[in-house]
């Protein structure tokens, strides 16, 4: 273990709501060490006052994101050699939403807006139908599939510069979660999704900056997922005549 | 700050002038050859109803285009919104349809 | 200014172009405007403006309009068919570089011809 003499300068976001400072620590370096193993090690052996949070530590459920060297990202899966400049760590709450401690922001918003953009599922059939048969390879359940493998990390509603500068704007997240629900042929009612988005705050407002696709841990596509709203209500739009 | 609306109004102008701008460039292109001036300008336009709907409609189209970004722009750099912002890209549609009529009438009829 | 980290790839500077080059050509229609309708009004003032062209500085300024209205065009063009048209990436892609193609031989020949 030649790295265990080597130190990492890791700053790191202090404070509650909007106030705060980053303060930095050494942390030693490991040969596999993650962002989020960096953090907790601060937490364990320099400052128990550290405030972050985690659960499943492997990418399954969305929790420890964070903006690492200005970038978001799942740090439980974020090697650190990665992402290391000159040494130096830097590691803040995600961008956009509220602060609540330290490193952990508030996901409210972004919970408050999945709703919004109509993220809960209605079913077409009660529980007394039959299963309804979607055959996988059916083009709308294919489109699906692309969207549903988010976790609400929240890492592409940290990384829009559009949710920056429109606070009512849903969000690369909730919108693609209409995308997939648009495209499910159990949801009757497609044209309540569409309204969902396409009032002030919908997927109209997307400049298609992209960095929601670029930054997904998950490699999903919200970009195309709103261009496939945008088509969609451009389609509705002439067929309905408003 | 865009509705379906706004959207398709911002999209709709923007397809209409794709061809207009590049008939723009290529007049542009034509029109520096040997030096402009007020005579050939007019020479080329006044009494042209093919200029007139030419210009006009690009007029048209560029007024309810630029006032949709513009709004975008000014709500994400001040968060202005409400009432005001409606006034603000309302005004600057009107002005510029005013200010564009009057120099595709100076230039196509006067 | 250092560029953010997360605004640190292609997509994001070509939005950042697009806004940049649209608000540029808005903050210019007016100006447009006014100096066409001078034909209207002061035909001489129109004449003289006009005269302005053969600066160099004036010739710089025609020329930094023009790509404005250029880089609008494709960044408009570019958007609609992110928007509009169900492709893949690569049919996408293709499509644009057989639209440069074009262009490139279509201006090499325009500036033969003029």
């Amino acid at each position: 273990m030649s790295d265990r003499s080597k130190l990492l300068e890791v700053s790191v976001w202090r404070g509650t709501g909007d106030e705060g400072a980053y303060e930095t620590f050494q942390v030693p370096a490991r040969d596999n060490q993650t962002v989020l193993d960096v953090v907790s090690w601060i937490q364990q052996s320099a400052d128990p006052s550290l405030t972050y949070r985690y659960a499943c530590r492997v990418g399954m459920c969305g929790s420890c994101a964070m903006m690492v060297n200005g970038v978001p990202r799942w740090t439980c899966r974020t090697h650190v050699k990665r992402v290391l400049r000159d040494g130096a760590l830097q590691v803040g709450p995600l961008r956009n939403l509220p602060v609540i401690k330290d490193l952990a922001a508030d996901m409210d918003p972004f919970f408050d807006k999945w709703i919004r953009a109509g993220g809960v599922h209605r079913p077409s059939r009660s529980r007394n139908d039959p299963i309804q048969q979607v055959p996988p390879d059916d083009p709308g359940r294919v489109e699906a599939n692309k969207g549903i493998e988010c976790i609400n990390c929240s890492v592409c509603y940290a990384a829009c510069d559009t949710v920056a500068g429109n606070p009512d704007y849903l969000g690369p997240a909730a919108l693609q979660r209409a995308w997939t629900l648009y495209n499910d042929a159990k949801v009757e009612d497609r044209q309540a999704v569409l309204d969902s988005v396409s009032g002030a705050g919908g997927c109209h407002n997307c400049h298609s900056q992209g960095s929601c696709t670029r930054f997904c841990p998950n490699e999903l596509d919200p970009l195309s997922a709103i261009a496939g709203l945008k088509r969609a209500s451009a389609r509705s739009f002439f067929r309905r005549g408003e | 700050m865009l509705n379906i609306r706004l959207y398709m109004a911002q999209r709709l102008s923007a397809m209409v002038m794709a061809p207009l701008v590049l008939g723009h460039i290529a007049v542009m292109i034509y029109a520096v050859q040997g030096g402009l001036s007020t005579a050939e300008i007019l020479g080329r336009t006044q009494g042209s109803v093919w200029w007139f709907l030419f210009y006009g409609s690009f007029v048209l189209a560029v007024s309810v285009h630029a006032a949709i970004g513009l709004r975008v722009i000014l709500h994400e750099m001040t968060g202005l919104r409400g009432r005001w912002l409606e006034v603000f890209t309302c005004g600057i549609g009107v002005l510029l349809l005013i200010m564009g009529a009057r120099a595709v009438l100076a230039v196509t009829f006067a | 200014m250092m560029l953010k980290a997360h605004r640190n790839h292609p997509l994001w500077l070509a939005y950042m172009l697009h806004r940049l080059s649209g608000l540029a050509l808005a903050l210019f229609l007016p100006v447009h405007f006014h100096v066409l309708s001078l034909a209207l009004t002061r035909p001489e003032s129109l004449d003289r403006f006009l005269g302005l062209a053969d600066n160099p500085g004036v010739k710089l300024a025609e020329f930094g309009l023009v790509f404005l209205l250029a880089v609008h065009f494709f960044g408009g063009l570019r958007l609609l068919a992110l928007e509009f048209l169900p492709w893949s990436a690569r049919q996408k892609t293709l499509a644009a570089a057989s639209i440069a193609g074009a262009f490139l031989i279509s201006g090499a020949f325009l500036l033969q011809a003029v």
